[in-house]
């Protein structure tokens, strides 16, 4: 009873998160010198001030502002999205062609990042104080300064350009006719660097977080009690310490969509992956404000989904925490 | 005060960093000493490789530039927005997290909603929507970035402001008929500032590699050079010279480092507990 009272408490919350979010981003993309009709306009090089009345007129542009905001919020829960002008197609469309490439990515550089990092996290751990431990931290910091287009950049040079070991743009080089597990590798290929040019920064991010929970659960009585009772000394660091240490790194890896979704504009536009943060960059540039829309909200709901469900995973992993 | 000069001189991060970040200041100062005419100019034959010409020990571009006056010159402009970033970040931060903190009710609920709001965007898109709306400048680069950074402050200060809200100096200082305006700002907010302080070095940070993310793409200010005017600018030439955008680059990254090692350092000394 209380966890149904406090899903439905947290998910009141986001509806109102998420409404404000859009008033937002409407009014935001409203300050923006001229309308979509000027854009349109001006893209199909028809300045004739009837056409664009009428376009004006057909878009609801000429109502008063207050009640565009509201046809635009009823547009939106009524998922009429509209149509992206300087891509002539809907935006719905675009958006959902180019998710599963971006989902990809991120989940591939987290899941690098959440293995690596914590890997690294625990050993440095381990180690403390000791030349390991000098390694891996001064590798954390110099990873966490390090630019992404930087990274991107040398990994190309060397991995692409010198070396010639794997693809340095696109998603596939492949025929779509061509079998399956081929396409695959082929796309796996084409992943690793973006991956690393993105994960990079959590994997830093990871191993910080790791190693200070583990230093401050090692310590703990009931990891001396099991490293007392005999066991061995994987399953003490494993099942005692690192399940606690693992919280932090939940939580972090819920809140990291959002800078994640805003890294993979500059690797995707750096390897020309075609995903939602090069579809936002090409959106930015034409002015194309639905599409814009269209890819900043979805943003918003996919960073409110996953922080509500790392809200309730955190509850289920540890009992300790009371729902309010 | 001398224990807190004390425990930095004794932290190797601080030291380290400021260390650092003297190094990249003594750079932004120099630039205009030793080239007083400008990055901008033409001084020789177009991408020359760093070492090449004693001259011009960091090469030229593709038009014939050098880099050494770039990244001196560079060096003021990057650092300028990421500290007038932060402080107009710091600005607004500390107004929403002193007032949302102080009276906590429905006017924390609403503050807190909008910062919510604010932060589910993710930044660096809004940054990007935001520079492009009102067209790349110094201005608009360093008020997409505070836009993005304010929410973090405004959290921080909140949560102590709601902790010293409880304080008994603070119902003290109630008692003897303070103003609110007076309590907040003379009693709390000293109080509030450590984990602010540490917050901002890495603000900075995270302010420049902006930037240079946003110069990136093609959105730097047209009229000036920052580090990531020169990535930007490198990057349609970086298979044909890669050290255009590596020598800018690690200068980002140098700078990245001593800030966050100051940070670090700021965060031991001044004891305060921050989350990542």
């Amino acid at each position: 009873m209380a966890l149904l009272r406090y899903v439905l408490r947290r998910l009141g919350q986001a509806a109102l998160v998420l409404g404000i979010v859009i008033v937002l981003q409407f009014l935001l993309l409203h300050l923006a010198p001229g309308d979509v009709a000027d854009v349109i306009a001006g893209e199909s090089q028809a300045s004739d001030p009837a056409f664009v009345a009428q376009l004006r007129a057909e878009l609801g542009l000429d109502r008063p502002l207050p009640v565009q905001l509201l046809l635009h919020l009823q547009r939106v829960v009524t998922l009429d999205w509209g149509q992206a002008h300087s891509m002539d197609a809907p935006v719905w469309q675009l958006i959902a062609e180019r998710l599963p490439a971006t989902a990809l990515l991120m989940l591939s550089a987290i899941g690098l990042a959440v293995v690596l990092g914590v890997g690294l996290g625990m050993a440095a751990a381990l180690r403390a104080r000791r030349w390991l431990d000098g390694v891996i931290s001064v590798l954390a910091l110099l990873f966490y300064a390090t630019p992404g287009f930087l990274v991107g950049i040398v990994m190309i040079l060397v991995f692409s350009v010198q070396l010639q070991w794997l693809p340095m743009a696109g998603m596939s080089s492949l025929y779509d006719d061509s079998p399956a597990w081929l396409r695959a590798v082929d796309t796996a290929r084409h992943l690793v660097l973006p991956t690393l040019t993105l994960g990079l920064f959590y994997v830093a991010i990871y191993t910080r977080l790791m190693r200070a929970a583990m230093l401050e659960v090692l310590p703990m009585e009931h990891v001396r009690t099991a490293r007392s009772k005999g066991l061995a000394p994987w399953r003490v660091v494993w099942h005692h310490a690192g399940r606690n240490a693992l919280l932090p790194i939940v939580t972090m890896a819920g809140l990291q969509v959002s800078s994640l979704l805003g890294g993979s504009v500059i690797v995707e536009t750096l390897f020309g992956w075609p995903g939602i943060g090069r579809l936002a960059f090409e959106a930015v540039f034409k002015r194309d404000v639905p599409l814009v829309m269209g890819v900043l909200l979805l943003s918003s709901v996919l960073v409110l989904t996953v922080s509500l469900a790392v809200d309730l995973l955190y509850t289920r992993l540890d009992p300790r925490i009371r729902l309010r | 005060m001398q224990t807190l000069r004390r425990r930095l001189a004794r932290s190797a991060s601080f030291v380290a960093g400021a260390a650092l970040l003297a190094l990249v200041a003594a750079m932004a100062l120099l630039g205009p000493l030793l080239y007083p005419e400008g990055p901008w100019v033409t001084v020789g034959a177009p991408m020359t490789w760093p070492g090449a010409d004693p001259l011009r020990p960091l090469g030229t571009d593709a038009l014939g530039r050098d880099l050494l006056a770039g990244l001196l010159h560079g060096a003021r402009v990057s650092l300028l927005i990421g500290a007038a970033a932060t402080a107009a970040a710091l600005g607004a931060g500390l107004l929403v997290g002193a007032v949302a903190g102080y009276r906590g009710g429905w006017v924390d609920d609403a503050l807190m909603r909008l910062t919510d709001a604010v932060q589910t965007v993710p930044p660096f898109l809004l940054a990007i929507v935001v520079v492009l709306i009102v067209k790349p400048s110094v201005g608009s680069i360093v008020g997409a970035i505070a836009l993005i950074s304010w929410p973090t402050v405004a959290r921080l200060v909140r949560a102590e402001f709601m902790r010293l809200r409880e304080a008994d100096f603070v119902s003290a200082a109630r008692l003897m008929g303070m103003s609110p305006a007076r309590i907040v700002v003379t009693q709390m907010l000293p109080n509030a500032l450590p984990p602010v302080i540490v917050s901002a070095s890495i603000m900075v940070a995270s302010a420049i590699l902006i930037e240079s993310g946003l110069a990136f793409l093609g959105l730097g200010d047209p009229n000036v050079v920052s580090w990531g005017t020169m990535v930007g600018l490198g990057r349609s030439d970086f298979r044909a010279g890669w050290y255009l955008v590596v020598v800018p680059g690690l200068a980002i990254m140098l700078s990245v480092l001593a800030l966050n090692l100051l940070g670090d350092g700021l965060n031991d000394a001044l004891n305060t507990r921050l989350p990542g």
